[in-house]
């Protein structure tokens, strides 16, 4: 008995020492490593999105600056050293991890997880920390008001009122000038983005003079797309829009090229800017919108995809990606204009300063970035931004899409 | 429990009530999160232990308390948002039991998981199309302490009906029931009104719980709150620490949370398959739970 | 409004398409008692390997199945004999084995879903193949379903016959009806259940497979798999094909009706009332007998 008994104080002390130990042997001073912790989906269902948005950006960004010899901090250059969590797409997990990263490991600086919820869930501490975080994956309409209330939160991503907004800015004119009718069939899956942009379509559909004739929303992880194109297809809208995430995306434009289906404009959502996208749908792809886009022709850009492919093996996709990427060269370069590990100047810096990266120079206004591409197209086999129109790079929106073609 | 056993404990939670002063960052995120499974492990063991009912329907209730603070946090005051929660916990709970009367064994087990799914898609349904957006946002001001306290108090209430209820008619009636159900119908025990009474007050403890942990997040919507690792999560450390016992969950809560955590800080590009092989191990080397583990080296140490 | 047939045609597609993700399953639970939790990552784990041959090996998935499948049948056989066998002989009664499968496949979950992690990361995957419009009945499916469909009927009848013509396929009739009777009849009933478990994974594989032909999928979907399949079996009636195919069906064909004509959004609500709604007519399943 007794010695089960030390047996089981051993365990408890050496899993104590397990849970604590990143925290212990810090030194005091100016820093020998920059410290920067990010908790994000390794595993769940968040981790589609997370994967091919989130962590390669994370890992580039970290292995140029270390091959670049570390952040400068004053005259001397730092490395930076990471500690990574798997929060498992779980709320609760992320909020423990971040907790984690900035008390038991007391990390200089935290990068956001992927997505919406998770981002929400965190910001609370990362606010009572003082850290900054710099949202690059969440869309969300309440932003403006979230940037308000944590002032050390960015918000990079836009909202689905934008998205929407954007849509109908291409559509409207193109309704003026004959190239289409009023009629549009919108579908959206039944979780948080899609209702955001389906909400956001709604209203500047019908200001622009459009009319729904069908507007259904499904669940996530609906398989089979067949009787809801079925159903949007007749009446023959003259647009089809579809608020979808990246399988439902797939699925539905897979089923309207089986089916023939072939609206004036065909737009879907989440997934439609990923390289998958055209990897498998090829010369298709051609004409369809999306949310997000690239100014594609930028050498900022080219050069970035190129990294990308050589780091990771996959190019970035057309949306979040390049944000994601700029968001960390923001930060990278308010800590470097601040010298040294001090976060609420580091936040100030975010929140006035102007940045060089490499979706062209940033600067935030209310700690929002408003200039984003809310709609993009696949032409000659790229994804370029269209909207908005006055962005360097928009191009013209091809107006109708060409039919499907039989592979 | 004895009622000394019972006094100790309690003044044991009256002692953890302390862990805020002492931490508020990590170790109270920590210890926040051993307390919401010690409820929901217990709450779901005050059912299916004695009965041997196994439900995957804990995260219909912890849903349906998250989402009432969702959708009530703000309107109403905080004591009345957590009646509102237990109290619908409680009527979906009793439309259930009286449901699913007739179903046994893993019948009941997928009925129960079947019930969350319905629940979940049911709420988003009515959010997309009545409410007109999805997710809610929760702004209440309940500090992370009070969060932790109000665990512990469930802890406590719930140790106290659990003590109270092996004493009582209502707990012999259980037992019985859990070692054949047609002896108990036999000797008079109106079986289903006592299965349905338990499985109730489960429920009421497990959508409480739910409740008090929604202001942690900000943000709720159906997948959040309805889902359904919750349910496998607590079911696995309740099998695992022993069902059959009040403390037992809380046998297999600790060290999982524990592993979990270890497992997660040190290695989160393999957590997946070193949690997995954790957890086979565990089946093979503690056959049957932590409690059947302690009661062995007790009997011999006392050999 | 869609016209009746192409619903009904859709509907039975679909539901096929259920029926045989879950037939692994009925074999797996009805027969071998073994609650495999980690059934879907099994699914997911055979369209990987179908994608893998897809684009590495330029093997078609149908092809791959003659590779998948044995396979598959050959790692069920040994995950049953080293990890499962020691959980059965410690068991003193159907529930305690119940119990025991549950929390062993749960921890066999995490693994098989690490090692495609590991091995595959965790982003979306698709590959086109077969991806030509099929009209049949007013509605227009893609070939690769419908040759997915035909495929599972197939593979679903050679398991019907294996089950009822021949004397390996009786005796696992005989443990799926009463495992103590089995005995007296002198089965080895050991022998049969890992041989049921086996079968069963293959069909798993054989489901994953063809269904990689045609859906989206990543590491982590595993559990959407295993939650459907979990519906189908019980709703069938535990170890009884018949009932996973009418139960698969059923389903299919609801989703495809709320889909057409009431709202898609409401698919999956429907889908999961119809289950409960069956449960609590028929607590044993459609074709079940009535426990105890």
């Amino acid at each position: 008995m007794t010695g089960f008994t030390i047996g089981r104080r051993a365990a408890l002390a050496g899993a104590a020492a397990c849970l604590a130990a990143p925290a212990i042997g810090r030194a005091q001073g100016t820093p020998a490593a920059v410290r920067i912790g990010y908790a994000i989906s390794k595993t769940g269902p968040n981790a589609g999105g997370a994967s091919i948005t989130t962590i390669p950006n994370y890992e580039l960004w970290v292995r140029e600056v270390n091959e670049a010899g570390g952040l400068r901090l004053g005259d001397r250059r730092v490395r930076i050293e990471v500690v990574e969590y798997d929060d498992r797409s779980i709320s609760e997990d992320a909020v423990r991890a971040v907790e984690r990263l900035v008390n038991q490991d007391r990390v200089d600086f935290v990068l956001p997880p992927w997505g919406t919820a998770l981002n929400l869930a965190v910001a609370p501490i990362l606010n009572r920390a003082g850290y900054p975080q710099l949202a690059a994956t969440a869309v969300t309409d309440r932003a403006p008001q979230l940037g308000q209330r944590w002032s050390n939160s960015f918000w990079l991503l836009g909202t689905g009122q934008d998205a929407g907004a954007g849509l109908a800015e291409v559509l409207g004119p193109a309704k003026q000038a004959g190239l289409i009718g009023d009629t549009v069939a919108l579908v959206s899956v039944a979780d948080g983005f899609g209702i955001e942009l389906a909400n956001g379509m709604r209203p500047a559909l019908q200001r622009a003079g459009f009319r729904l004739t069908y507007d259904r929303s499904y669940p996530v992880g609906t398989q089979d797309m067949a009787p809801i194109l079925a159903e949007a297809a007749r009446g023959n809208p003259e647009v089809f829009v579809a608020c979808s995430y990246p399988p439902d995306t797939l699925a539905i434009t897979e089923q309207a090229r089986v089916s023939g289906f072939n609206p004036k404009v065909f737009y879907t959502g989440v997934g439609t800017a990923f390289p998958l996208y055209k990897q498998r749908f090829g010369a298709n792809v051609e004409g369809v919108m999306g949310v997000g886009g690239v100014d594609a022709a930028s050498p900022r850009f080219q050069d970035y995809k190129r990294r990308h492919l050589a780091a990771s093996g996959r190019e970035p996709d057309r949306w979040a990606s390049s944000i994601v990427f700029a968001s960390l060269e923001m930060l990278q370069q308010a800590i470097e204009r601040v010298g040294r590990i001090d976060r609420a100047a580091v936040i100030r810096e975010l929140q006035t300063g102007s940045f060089d990266t490499v979706i062209g120079t940033v600067r935030l206004q209310n700690n929002l970035l408003t200039d984003t591409w809310v709609v993009g197209q696949w032409q000659d086999g790229e994804f370029y931004g269209v909207v908005p129109t006055r962005k360097q790079g928009a191009r013209q929106p091809i107006v109708p899409k060409p039919a499907w073609r039989p592979t | 429990m004895s009622g000394t056993a019972l006094a100790l404990a309690l003044a044991a939670l009256l002692a953890l009530g302390t862990v805020p002063l002492l931490d508020d960052g990590f170790w109270l995120a920590l210890a926040i999160n051993i307390a919401q499974y010690a409820v929901l492990a217990t709450a779901w063991a005050l059912f299916s232990g004695p009965t041997r009912y196994i439900s995957l329907a804990t995260a219909a209730f912890f849903g349906i308390g998250a989402y009432t603070v969702a959708v009530l946090g703000e309107a109403l005051p905080w004591p009345l948002v957590l009646l509102a929660a237990g109290g619908i916990g409680v009527l979906v709970s009793l439309l259930v039991g009286l449901a699913t009367l007739r179903l046994s064994g893993v019948y009941f087990v997928v009925f129960t998981f079947g019930l969350a799914e319905l629940i979940r898609q049911l709420v988003t349904w009515f959010e997309v199309n009545v409410a007109r957006s999805i997710g809610r946002y929760v702004f209440v001001d309940i500090t992370q302490p009070q969060i932790y306290w109000q665990l512990l108090g469930l802890f406590g209430l719930l140790l106290v009906i659990g003590t109270w209820l092996s004493r009582s008619r209502l707990g012999f009636a259980l037992r019985v029931i859990g070692e054949d159900e047609v002896v108990a119908r036999h000797a008079g025990i109106d079986t289903a009104r006592v299965k349905i009474a338990l499985f109730a007050l489960s429920a009421l403890f497990l959508s409480l719980t739910g409740a008090v942990m929604a202001p942690r997040w900000t943000y709720i919507d159906p997948a959040i709150a309805f889902n359904m690792t919750t349910s496998f999560q607590v079911l696995i450390m309740a099998l695992l620490g022993g069902a059959q016992s009040l403390l037992g969950p809380l046998l297999g809560v600790i060290p999982l949370v524990l592993l979990f955590e270890v497992l997660g800080a040190n290695f989160p590009n393999h957590f997946s398959i070193l949690l997995g092989a954790a957890f086979m191990l565990v089946v093979y080397a503690v056959p049957r739970g932590i409690v059947g583990l302690l009661a062995r080296a007790r009997r011999r140490a006392a050999a | 409004m869609e016209a009746v047939g192409g619903v009904l045609f859709s509907g039975i597609v679909l539901g096929g398409m259920y029926a045989l993700v879950a037939m692994g399953l009925t074999l797996q639970y009805g027969v071998a008692r073994i609650m495999n939790l980690a059934y879907g990552e099994f699914v997911v784990a055979a369209g990987f390997a179908a994608l893998w041959l897809f684009t590495a090996a330029q093997v078609s998935p149908l092809l791959g199945l003659l590779l998948v499948m044995p396979a598959a049948f050959l790692l069920n056989l040994m995950i049953y004999r080293v990890l499962l066998l020691p959980l059965v002989r410690r068991a003193r009664s159907p529930g305690a084995l119940e119990t025991d499968s549950i929390l062993a496949t749960f921890g066999l979950l995490f693994v098989v879903q690490g090692v495609l992690l590991a091995a595959f990361g965790g982003a979306y995957q698709n590959y086109s193949y077969l991806s030509v419009p099929i009209g049949l009945f007013g509605a227009t499916v893609t070939a690769n379903r419908l040759v997915a469909l035909l495929f599972a009927a197939a593979i679903g009848t050679a398991l019907w016959l294996w089950l009822a013509r021949t004397r390996a396929g009786t005796a696992v009739r005989a443990v799926a009806v009463n495992p103590e009777a089995a005995q007296l009849v002198a089965i080895d009933v050991r022998r049969v259940a890992a041989l049921a478990f086996a079968v069963g994974g293959a069909m798993v594989a054989a489901g994953g497979v063809l269904v990689s032909m045609f859906l989206t999928f990543n590491a982590a979907m595993g559990v959407v798999f295993t939650m459907k399949a979990l519906v189908v079996v019980i709703m069938g009636g535990v170890g009884n094909l018949m009932g996973c195919l009418v139960a698969g069906l059923l389903l299919g064909l609801v989703e495809t009706a709320v889909a057409s004509w009431v709202d898609p959004g409401l698919t999956l609500a429907a889908t999961y009332a119809l289950f409960l709604f069956v449960l609590i007519l028929r607590p044993a399943g459609l074709f079940g007998r009535p426990a105890r």
